[in-house]
């Protein structure tokens, strides 16, 4: 048997693969209830945001705590975009829609892309300052961004509606908008991390004195993966807005918890790996409506015991924290789950060793 | 000859503390040239400075005649200037043909930021941001990637690393990874290779090889070496001229022969008493 | 704004400003001795305002004494966090120690959010009612509503004086710990240079424990001040707060305590004073503070009084 897989059978493979899991979503739209198949939508958008902040944090090695600003960025334009006008007047009741929403309607697909382009240019024009931070500094500036622009969603009664929020968006997210999202993240942002840049991106991670001395224009490097992070996590708003029909500017809906919490999907899933991200949102989406049984009423040994409500955010917290002490490479760590990772596997199952 | 490093009047002080004092001397195209001195001599305070990590508070750089003086670090490599480190500065956990292919990043990355670095050796493949787009949807990609992993590989196999090619930079045993460093500086490309302490922690046989590979390098590559070592057996068997610094300034030139019986030389690393033996 | 308003925002603000002292001293002894965000800080005071309030509902037990008593709580938490989340992972990335915190941080919200469930509460009750009374200078007297009220003036409620008052003694006893003993030597040795300390005999462990409990018992004290100031209590309510303090701390120079104080001091007082002036910004107060954040960073990085290494007073 040949040592490493050609070219050729892994794109056979993954072609094979994306195949398999359309016709599983086809399946899972048909037959499963509307519970599971939200949560399978869910999960895409989950790792589109994982597969973004992974891109950032993971690969390049930047320490950004601002995702979220850039997922309310792209969630609040899309859904500007996609509401009826009529639809917007009747929200719209403190201030009067702001000119170009209160006459634009635009289908899902051109809303979601612009709710991205407009994430990527706030990537652009709060990375320009943060990138020339060191670590720990980029993060809290990272935060305090997010968190203006969350203020500022609070504040513009007539582009956002304040405090109120957005709701009755339509529902348009389904398994198949948020898995071919996800698709499309993944095939570019494997393909650039599988590129010349991808090196370049990781070399930064690694020493960046020494990648400058490489030739590599760190800020320059720095910035692109800022921003394509971004594009993607506008998109990943899109589709979480219009996944829940409502967007709530608490910091417990779009603020700072929603970065924390693709934070913990890409530690556990790996920090550094495309494949760990997806595997991490994934476990996040499920985990979490798993322990949701924790908050409803169960008995114990024949013990009432009345849910408790956040019970999930607690055991899901004392989890990550454990993780982060004793597991802190995550599942994959940086490695990428790769055919030719399963087939090395497979090989050292069947005894045979060419060593 | 031609000069291909001209450090004029360097002088860099950092706050009080002058690491530097007026620097003038130069390095010949194809010279192999030492850099010699006690700890703390300044010694890679005058690589920072040529390699753009530091700004001189006086005086120039000048490469082929050019002003590199501000430019920063990534620019200095485009120009055909690159370095190994001090504390060996790999990238731990990529492979070591990453660690090289990387080296060759910038040419296809490169816009023509200032202009007259397009006077300088102009890269093959054009240096713009096309290729970004053409690295992600893979448009002609992928036969400069296999060009850029073939010079890896050759390169490699000069420095004979090419077994350990996908072992992890982490993983190789300490000579190795030095060879590494340098087979990474090679890669860039460069004209001139500011090598510093690449025989620490080598054993004597170990930095006899590397004598006659540096050697090697400078005649395959068609390199300049500028060294800077505290093997005196590695400087006095490889360098054609040493240059000798104490205390930022540069005290002494010559041949190796000249060096070893220089009174100030050995003042500088014995102390006062021992200058007699010079006489 | 007349000079009565003026003054009053003066005060206002410098109480203000003493609760993000309190607040940002302990981040910055522990970003000075680990070069660590405690994210979990500001929670570390939401929970010793919980347990202080459930002392006096629950436990009835006198104010006074369940404010010490949370304070010293506060105190072992804080010590606590450190023993079980940080020390295991002191040689990891930074990354990593971050990412940590802000688990950590999680986990304390989550806690409060199922023990102490997430309806706000008010402390109003909990504290002397004649804090809240208010202080009255100048003005006039006229008959309104049948009574006679004073009107205009400068009104300060008294808890704003006693915030200063508190704030000045507890950072003179901080000044005395931290100069008048050996523990504080210990500190201050620990915060320059851990092998050279631990190569001395000095238990380093031990040490940054103690830094963390000091931090948190200010933060406590901070925290019930600020009970008394803004007495609705949620979950949440250390998170903005905390922000805000860290942001002072950087402002005034990471790893110094002056400059936890002096940018503790400001940030209060531009708070106050921009939607003093600007009663119209006052939903953005928030987000001022991140914008002097980001000016700070960019322009002086190393905050007002910048040092980095050395915990000073």
């Amino acid at each position: 048997m040949p040592m490493k897989l050609s070219n050729r059978t892994n794109f056979i493979l993954t072609v094979a693969l994306v195949f398999f899991v359309w016709l599983l979503l086809f399946f899972i739209n048909g037959h499963m209830n509307t519970y599971m198949i939200r949560i399978v939508s869910l999960i895409g958008i989950y790792g589109v945001m994982a597969v973004s902040l992974t891109l950032i944090n993971g690969i390049t090695g930047i320490f950004s705590l601002g995702h979220s600003g850039f997922i309310a960025l792209g969630a609040y334009t899309s859904a500007l975009l996609t509401m009826s006008i009529h639809q917007k007047e009747v929200t719209f009741i403190l201030d009067k829609v702001a000119w170009p929403f209160n006459s634009v309607q635009l289908p899902f697909l051109p809303a979601t892309i612009i709710g991205g382009i407009v994430a990527a240019v706030f990537s652009f024009l709060i990375g320009w300052p943060s990138l020339r931070l060191s670590g720990d500094y980029l993060a809290i500036a990272t935060l305090g961004f997010s968190e203006i622009i969350r203020i500022l969603a609070l504040n513009l009664r007539s582009i956002t509606n304040g405090a109120l929020g957005l709701k009755s968006i339509p529902q348009y997210t389904n398994v198949w908008w948020s898995w071919t999202w996800l698709l499309i993240t993944v095939l570019f942002v494997g393909s650039l991390v599988n590129s010349s840049f991808g090196r370049a991106l990781k070399a930064i991670r690694e020493d960046r004195v020494a990648a400058a001395s490489m030739g590599i224009n760190i800020f320059k490097h720095q910035l692109l993966s800022f921003v394509i992070g971004g594009f993607f996590a506008g998109i990943s708003g899109s589709l979480y807005a219009h996944w829940l029909t409502t967007i709530d500017p608490r910091t417990t809906s779009i603020g700072v918890m929603l970065t924390f919490n693709v934070l913990i999907m890409i530690v556990i899933g790996g920090l550094g790996s495309i494949s760990g991200a997806i595997i991490g949102a994934g476990l996040f989406a499920i985990l979490t409506e798993w322990l949701r049984f924790l908050e409803e009423p169960m008995k114990i040994f024949s013990f009432e015991f009345s849910g408790i409500a956040g019970l999930r955010m607690l055991v899901f917290s004392a989890m990550f924290v454990m993780v982060m002490i004793f597991w802190p490479r995550g599942i994959m760590g940086r490695k990428e789950l790769t055919w030719n990772t399963l087939y090395s596997k497979l090989r050292r199952g069947s005894g045979e060793s060419n060593e | 000859m031609n000069e291909i490093l001209k450090l004029d009047h360097v002088t860099m002080q950092f706050g009080g503390l002058t690491a530097v004092n007026d620097f003038n001397n130069h390095v010949r195209e194809g010279e192999i040239l030492g850099l010699i001195g006690p700890n703390g001599a300044g010694k890679t305070t005058v690589f920072n400075v040529v390699t753009g990590v530091y700004y001189p508070t006086k005086g120039k750089v000048l490469f082929n005649g050019l002003d590199i003086t501000s430019l920063k670090p990534h620019h200095i490599t485009h120009v055909g200037i690159s370095r190994t480190f001090q504390n060996i500065r790999l990238f731990q956990d990529m492979t070591v043909l990453d660690n090289v292919m990387v080296a060759q990043h910038h040419e296809i990355a490169t816009k023509d930021a200032e202009k007259y670095l397009v006077k300088i050796g102009k890269s093959k493949y054009g240096a713009n941001s096309t290729w970004f787009w053409r690295s992600v949807f893979k448009l002609g990609y992928l036969r400069r990637e296999k060009e850029m992993k073939d010079k890896a590989l050759n390169i490699l196999e000069k420095l004979g690393l090419r077994k350990l090619a996908a072992e992890k930079a982490s993983s190789l045993p300490y000579g190795e990874q030095r060879l590494l460093e340098i087979a990474r500086a090679l890669a860039t490309d460069a004209k001139l290779l500011l090598l510093d302490e690449p025989a620490a922690g080598m054993n004597p046989s170990e930095s006899q090889q590397l004598v006659q590979l540096i050697k090697w390098i400078r005649d395959e590559f068609k390199v300049t070496i500028f060294i800077i070592e505290h093997d005196m057996k590695v400087v006095m068997g490889l360098c054609e001229r040493i240059l000798v610094m104490d205390y930022g300034v540069l005290i002494a030139e010559g041949t190796p022969d000249e060096i070893q019986e220089n009174k100030k030389v050995i003042e500088a690393y014995l102390g006062e008493e021992w200058s007699h033996v010079a006489e | 704004m007349n000079l009565y308003t003026f003054l009053q925002n003066l005060i206002n603000g410098l109480s203000l400003g003493s609760l993000y002292a309190l607040i940002a001293i302990g981040y910055t002894m522990v970003y000075g001795i680990l070069r660590l965000i405690n994210f979990a800080h500001g929670d570390v005071f939401m929970m010793a305002v919980y347990f202080a309030f459930f002392l006096v509902t629950l436990g009835k037990v006198p104010w006074l004494i369940s404010f010490v008593i949370a304070i010293l709580a506060a105190a072992l938490l804080g010590f606590t966090i450190d023993r079980v989340a940080y020390k295991p992972i002191r040689n990891a990335p930074r990354v990593s120690a971050l990412i940590t915190a802000i688990g950590v941080s999680f986990f304390l919200e989550s806690f409060a959010v199922v023990v102490f469930s997430g309806i706000p509460r008010s402390f109003r009750n909990i504290y002397p009612k004649f804090l809240n009374n208010m202080l009255i200078l100048g003005g006039h007297e006229e008959v309104k509503y049948g009574r006679n009220v004073i009107v205009g003036g400068l009104r300060i409620p008294i808890v704003s004086f006693v915030i200063l008052i508190v704030t000045a003694i507890a950072l003179v006893i901080l000044w005395w710990i931290i100069y008048k003993t050996k523990i504080g030597m210990a500190m201050r040795a620990v915060s320059v240079d851990i092998p050279t300390t631990s190569l001395m005999g000095v238990n380093v462990d031990g040490v940054i424990g103690f830094t963390f409990a000091l931090g948190s018992a200010l933060a406590a004290i901070g925290g019930l001040l600020w009970a008394t100031r803004y007495p609705q209590l949620w979950p949440y309510m250390g998170f903005m707060p905390g922000l805000k303090a860290f942001i002072a701390a950087v402002f005034g120079g990471i790893g110094s305590i002056q400059g936890a104080v002096v940018g503790g001091f400001l940030l209060g007082l531009t708070e106050i004073m921009l939607v003093g002036f600007f009663p119209k910004m006052a939903g953005y107060r928030d987000a001022f503070a991140f914008l002097i954040l980001i000016l700070i960073l960019s322009v002086k990085p190393e905050g007002l009084l910048g040092k980095r290494s050395v915990v000073k007073v």
